[in-house]
């Protein structure tokens, strides 16, 4: 059936006058958008401190916003949380426009490259009055010519995590090598456990596994090399890496590119498998099914007995300075502030899978787990901050996580997937 | 011969200002100062839009696509490195290829069952049987969902451990994570929503259909479907070609649903994921992913072109 066009109902309306209306709506619009958007919200005074934070899950933002009410400066806070993920998307964009005075952020390459670009400030005047970093905190937190510009808040180490119920009740222990570790595999497998959870969904997680197998196989100076671009990927000591994780693959979590870590700690919780190579803010899934107190973990067993256990991966989250902050004053002060064990302490008692970088940061608080891992990087000689913090962030995500997938996709293509990562490696670098 | 009003976007190849038909002179001269002055106006400001938000972003895309620029710095440091963005897409980066594969599938799927699915739809819906509203609403219903949220509802359907479909089927696919299926996967949730879209335009234009051509078919002795390819299909031309052109441009363009699942990785990937992710984010690498844009604008042009000599050769 075709209708008739039906009339338009506004006889007094010319089509003139409609689009004159329009016009002059849109024109309004425009314009108060234009005033609009210089200002920003509710009228900031000079005392105002905008913050910028990237805690996008539950427990650390509540942990932050402990940490920032303790403050009993002058500056006035003001808190812009984003999500965690868009955060670091957007931070180029963010420290080039309009950024807070003061953002999270972490320690390793890209504060480093941040502050070679003249992107953050310089924090070294405050530094020299912090009290409680070991030099280790101060080495992290600094550009190679020796200024500061993070101020360290907390870290949390890289292991492999288990839980103690479940092993007492099976009678597995935590291996100290390599042999020791395919054998407790081979029994779990006889276990009908899984032994190793794997996820890979976001590319990121399987460099867990890498950094912990480098830096056993290779040893802290050569993944440091490697992460500087100075190495061949494609050599025989990064194949020998591989070759290690080769004889791990049959004990790992099958179907782990769709699996995101998440759903890894929750087949740990069902006993559907008996460890996972993670960092611990897998506590943050065992507080969410009260399962807090049923979690440890061990350092990545020895591969080779020259190079030891020595090294641990930890990375550093921190506080950053804009370099043109509004209220700079304010923003040094709020850094000084963050910098003391007592901010800290606020945060540790909300959050508790990461540890204070504050060597005085109160222990009183603690998990059992908690004392363990300041004990065991207290020992570590070296600490090492991840894949995607320790070299160029186009790199590590658009070449070797990618890459990692297709090595867990199909491990027998190792070969080419190495001379791929070598080639893009050389253009990138230069 | 009743032709249908496009009641959609128009085809790209529109230039004259809305609300002009033949009847009013075409000359600037021949209008009073008023008019003319609104004319230039409501021609010139869209242009000024779309040359400054869409024609020089282009063009930037593609001169920096001969840099490495990684967004930080003066534009004066800016380093021409002639072609070797694109050496490196074609030969070194790995899901370079996978792309263009799924981006061709992507279009396939859309071209050879979505949009045959949704025009189907329109001729089933348009015979107003019982409830045709109802499934008219319901069919359209997913179109105006955003596309991530498409593709997050469908995760809920489709997640391995917990979703519904592998529990009302007993099975443990890795739908989104098997880098072989999850393509397939991906297209049907696409297609979800673009099935409705195709039907809702093509509902359009058979509104507009002269039913007294359908009665001539029929004292001839046509049946339903003779009369739908004979007559109706060719009639409908106006409307087929808008249909092409949205299928088109929803294949080349497709990039929401699956940069929610996974950010295109693993088997997912699609040339406007590689570019959002070598751009966007820390990666930084601006000059790599205009390379890739450009060849994104290549490839679409190419296809776009070769719809454009069809519909000018069948309008002659």
């Amino acid at each position: 059936m075709s209708h008739p066009k039906p009339a338009l109902p506004l006889p007094s309306f010319t089509r003139r006058t409609l689009l004159q209306a329009a016009l002059a709506t849109a024109g309004t619009v425009g314009l108060s958008a234009c005033g609009g958007g210089g200002t920003g919200g509710s009228a900031p005074t000079s005392k105002t401190l905008t913050m910028g934070a990237y805690q996008g899950d539950e427990v650390p933002r509540n942990a932050f916003k402990a940490m920032v009410e303790g403050y009993q400066g002058t500056a006035e806070p003001k808190i812009n949380f984003v999500d965690h993920e868009t955060f670091k998307n957007n931070i180029n964009n963010y420290l080039q426009g309009n950024p807070d005075d003061v953002f999270t952020w972490f320690a390793g390459y890209r504060s480093r490259f941040f502050a070679k670009n003249g992107l953050v400030g310089d924090l070294s005047d405050i530094w020299a009055d912090f009290k409680g970093f070991p030099e280790s905190m101060k080495n992290a937190s600094s550009t190679p010519d020796g200024k500061q510009v993070l101020v360290p808040s907390t870290y949390y180490p890289w292991g492999v995590f288990y839980r103690p119920s479940v092993w007492k009740k099976h009678g597995y222990t935590p291996p100290k090598d390599k042999a020791e570790w395919l054998a407790l595999c081979e029994k779990m497998k006889g276990d009908q456990i899984v032994p190793m959870a794997f996820a890979a969904k976001g590319g990121w997680e399987p460099m867990g596994t890498f950094d912990q197998l480098n830096l056993r196989v290779n040893g802290y100076q050569f993944h440091v090399s490697l992460m500087d671009g100075a190495e061949a990927w494609d050599g025989e000591k990064v194949r020998n890496v591989f070759k290690a994780w080769d004889e791990f693959i049959p004990f790992q979590q099958s179907d782990a590119l769709g699996r995101t870590w998440q759903e890894g700690a929750q087949s740990l919780l069902t006993e559907k498998t008996g460890m996972m190579v993670i960092g611990m803010f897998i506590g943050q899934q065992f507080a969410a099914s009260k399962k807090a107190d049923d979690l440890d973990f061990f350092m990545y067993p020895e591969f080779d007995p020259a190079i030891g256990t020595d090294a641990i991966e930890a990375p550093i989250d921190g506080f950053m300075m804009a370099a043109k902050p509004k209220n700079k004053d304010g923003a040094k002060d709020m850094l000084k502030y963050l910098a003391t064990a007592g901010a800290v302490n606020r945060s540790l008692k909300i959050d508790s899978s990461v540890i204070g970088a504050n060597s005085d940061a109160s222990q009183e608080t603690y998990s059992a787990l908690q004392k363990k891992a300041v004990g065991v990087i207290a020992e570590a000689k070296n600490i090492s901050q991840f894949l995607d913090r320790d070299t160029r962030p186009d790199f590590a995500s658009t070449v070797v996580g990618p890459a990692l997938q297709a090595y867990i996709k199909k491990p027998s293509d190792i070969d080419s997937i190495l001379k791929n990562i070598e080639q893009q490696k050389k253009s990138i670098f230069g | 011969m009743a032709t249908a009003q496009p009641q959609a976007k128009a085809p790209p190849t529109v230039s004259k200002p809305p609300g002009k038909t033949g009847r009013r002179p075409h000359s600037l001269k021949k209008l009073n100062p008023r008019d003319r002055r609104t004319l230039i106006l409501m021609a010139v400001i869209p242009t000024i839009l779309v040359v400054g938000l869409v024609w020089l972003p282009a063009i930037g895309s593609v001169v920096l696509s001969f840099t490495n620029w990684d967004g930080i710095g003066d534009l004066s440091d800016i380093q021409f490195i002639g072609l070797r963005n694109y050496t490196d897409i074609v030969t070194i980066y790995p899901p370079f290829w996978p792309a263009v594969k799924n981006n061709l599938l992507w279009l396939l799927s859309l071209f050879l069952i979505f949009t045959p699915l949704g025009m189907f739809l329109a001729v089933l819906v348009d015979r107003e049987l019982k409830g045709s509203r109802l499934y008219q609403t319901s069919f359209y219903l997913p179109v105006v969902l955003a596309g991530a949220l498409v593709g997050f509802i469908w995760q809920l359907l489709y997640s391995r451990d917990l979703g519904l479909i592998n529990a009302v089927f007993g099975t443990e696919i890795d739908w989104f994570g098997n880098p072989d299926i999850n393509i397939y996967a991906a297209m049907v949730a696409n297609g979800w929503r673009h099935t409705g879209y195709i039907m809702l335009l093509y509902l359009a234009g058979l509104k507009g259909f002269d039913p007294a051509l359908g009665e001539a078919a029929s004292i001839d002795g046509a049946g339903p479907v003779k009369t739908f390819f004979h007559i109706t299909f060719p009639v409908l031309r106006p409307t087929n070609i808008i249909i092409m052109v949205i299928t088109f441009i929803d294949a080349l363009r497709a990039f929401d649903i699956v940069w929610i699942i996974n950010q295109g990785r693993n088997g997912l990937e699609l040339i406007a994921t590689l570019v959002t992710a070598n751009v966007i984010g820390e990666a930084s690498r601006i000059g790599f992913g205009s390379a890739l844009a450009t060849l994104m604008l290549l490839l679409s042009s190419i296809f776009i072109i070769f719809q454009l000599r069809i519909m000018v050769k069948g309008d002659q």
